[in-house]
């Protein structure tokens, strides 16, 4: 599928989940999405980005804009190499946390986008990728 | 890399105090805000920059100011980039510190080689990236310091701009804008949880409807605050959820369920009034 544009975003801090979000918002309005689902995919990139952050030490995220006529859409892939996840489908569950937050993370940012895939090696760390098609 | 032998530290032994004295009359002239700086720190500033550039040549040439023998020069334009930046000198006039120093000393090099071309020639040739190179170096540190600057602003500003308001006698409201991160939340919500027992307020609104996103993180902050704040007697509404951010809030499966949410400030207004037992809406 063509790409049309890359660009990555380290995630070190608070402060650059707020550069993720105004980015994927920024890219959102570029391609016309709705007010509602860029809403959804900048919430999404903000658990995901927030997740590589507290739990995986760390990441960066790709953002890539896709050309698919007629679609186009936006993929996010969020990697870290945190202590990964052991258990992918029980982190995946509403209400899971290890780290003290509400566990709705992981299963919200799924709900939100149209594709979403983990890949996740203990030891190793996690590479979340989710799309949004307009 | 070898040191170019250079005639720069002899000159400025020779003619130092004259030196000076152009170069700050050169800088007084100029005259745009150079008014707020003092002339005796002016003066001290000048100075010390000439006994560290003579020594810095003396022993390390003119071709790169990144060699360690310039370190203590390096610092005092840091030191006086710094400065300016802070009393809020626009860039060039930063830079002008070292550009002006140029016209008394070419005058210098000139009395004092102008019989040898060749010489003045490679000297002037030197002596001006040397001095390029410096007055690029404050105006990074200029940079830097102004940064740093608006940086504090902005946070200065993140504070302000979240005012908690006594909208009536026992209401207090919140309206947050921007961007709710956990430093700022935290601030906000404790200034809130402050005002509540300050006042000794029965209801508080939060009103979200200038903050962009509502993650997990976010409503979790809102939802301790609710719970802290009904510890104190106190009841919350929260406004101005927005319909894309109901829709996220849902799909994120956010249990708001018991707290009281309405669709904007009025109407949350309005919900207060009744919780205090008023039937009527003020200024009726
Ligand atoms: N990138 C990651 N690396 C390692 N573990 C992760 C990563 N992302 C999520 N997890 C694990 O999955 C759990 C669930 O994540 P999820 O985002 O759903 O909830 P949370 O981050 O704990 O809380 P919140 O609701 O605030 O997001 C986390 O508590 C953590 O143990
Ligand atoms: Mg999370």
């Amino acid at each position: 599928m063509p790409v049309l544009k890359e660009e990555t975003v380290a995630i070190g801090s608070d402060a650059d989940v707020v550069l993720v979000r105004q980015l994927v918002r920024r890219r959102a309005q570029e391609l016309r999405f709705s007010l509602v689902d860029q809403t959804k995919l900048v919430t999404a990139a903000s658990e995901l980005a927030r997740n590589a952050l507290e739990h995986g030490r760390g990441g960066e995220m790709l953002l890539q804009v896709l050309q698919d006529p007629p679609r186009s859409g936006l993929r996010l892939v969020f990697a870290d190499q945190g202590p990964g996840i052991a258990n992918v489908e029980l982190a995946m569950k509403d209400g899971y946390t290890t780290g003290g937050g509400l566990g709705l993370g992981l299963g919200g940012a799924k709900r939100l986008v149209n594709e979403f895939a983990v890949e996740s090696t203990p030891g190793k760390g996690t590479r979340i990728t989710v799309t949004k098609w307009h | 890399m070898a040191v170019s032998l250079t005639h720069l530290p002899r000159i400025l032994e020779r003619h130092g105090d004259a030196l000076l004295a152009d170069w700050i009359r050169e800088q007084l002239q100029a005259k745009s805000r150079t008014g707020a700086i003092k002339e005796g720190e002016l003066r001290e500033q000048c100075a010390e920059f000439l006994r560290l550039l003579r020594e810095a040549t003396a022993k390390g040439g003119t071709s790169d100011v990144s060699r360690p023998e310039f370190e203590p020069l390096r610092e005092l334009l840091a030191n006086v980039s710094r400065s300016r930046g802070v009393q809020g000198f626009s860039p060039s006039e930063t830079a002008k510190f070292v550009f002006s120093f140029k016209r008394p000393l070419f005058m210098r090099l000139r009395e004092e080689l102008g019989r040898d071309a060749v010489a003045l020639a490679d000297e002037t040739w030197a002596v001006t990236e040397l001095l390029d190179e410096l007055g690029l170096l404050t105006t990074e540190t200029y940079q830097k310091t102004r940064e740093a600057v608006i940086a504090r602003q902005q946070e200065e500003m993140l504070e302000l701009s979240t005012p908690v308001v006594k909208l009536w006698d026992g209401i207090l409201a919140l309206p947050m804008i921007g961007t709710l991160d956990s430093n700022r939340t935290q601030v906000v919500m404790e200034t809130l949880l402050e005002k509540i027992v300050e006042t000794g307020s029965e209801v508080a609104i939060i009103d979200i409807t200038g903050v962009p996103t509502v993650d997990t993180l976010v409503a979790q902050h809102l939802m301790k605050t609710v719970a802290a704040a009904r510890l104190m007697g106190a009841e919350c509404i929260i406004s101005g959820i927005r319909p894309a951010i109901a829709q996220t809030i849902v799909h994120l499966a956010i249990d708001l369920g018991n707290v009281i949410t309405k669709a904007n400030l009025a109407d949350a207004f309005k919900t207060a009034l009744d919780k205090r037992g008023m039937a009527q809406v003020p200024g009726r």
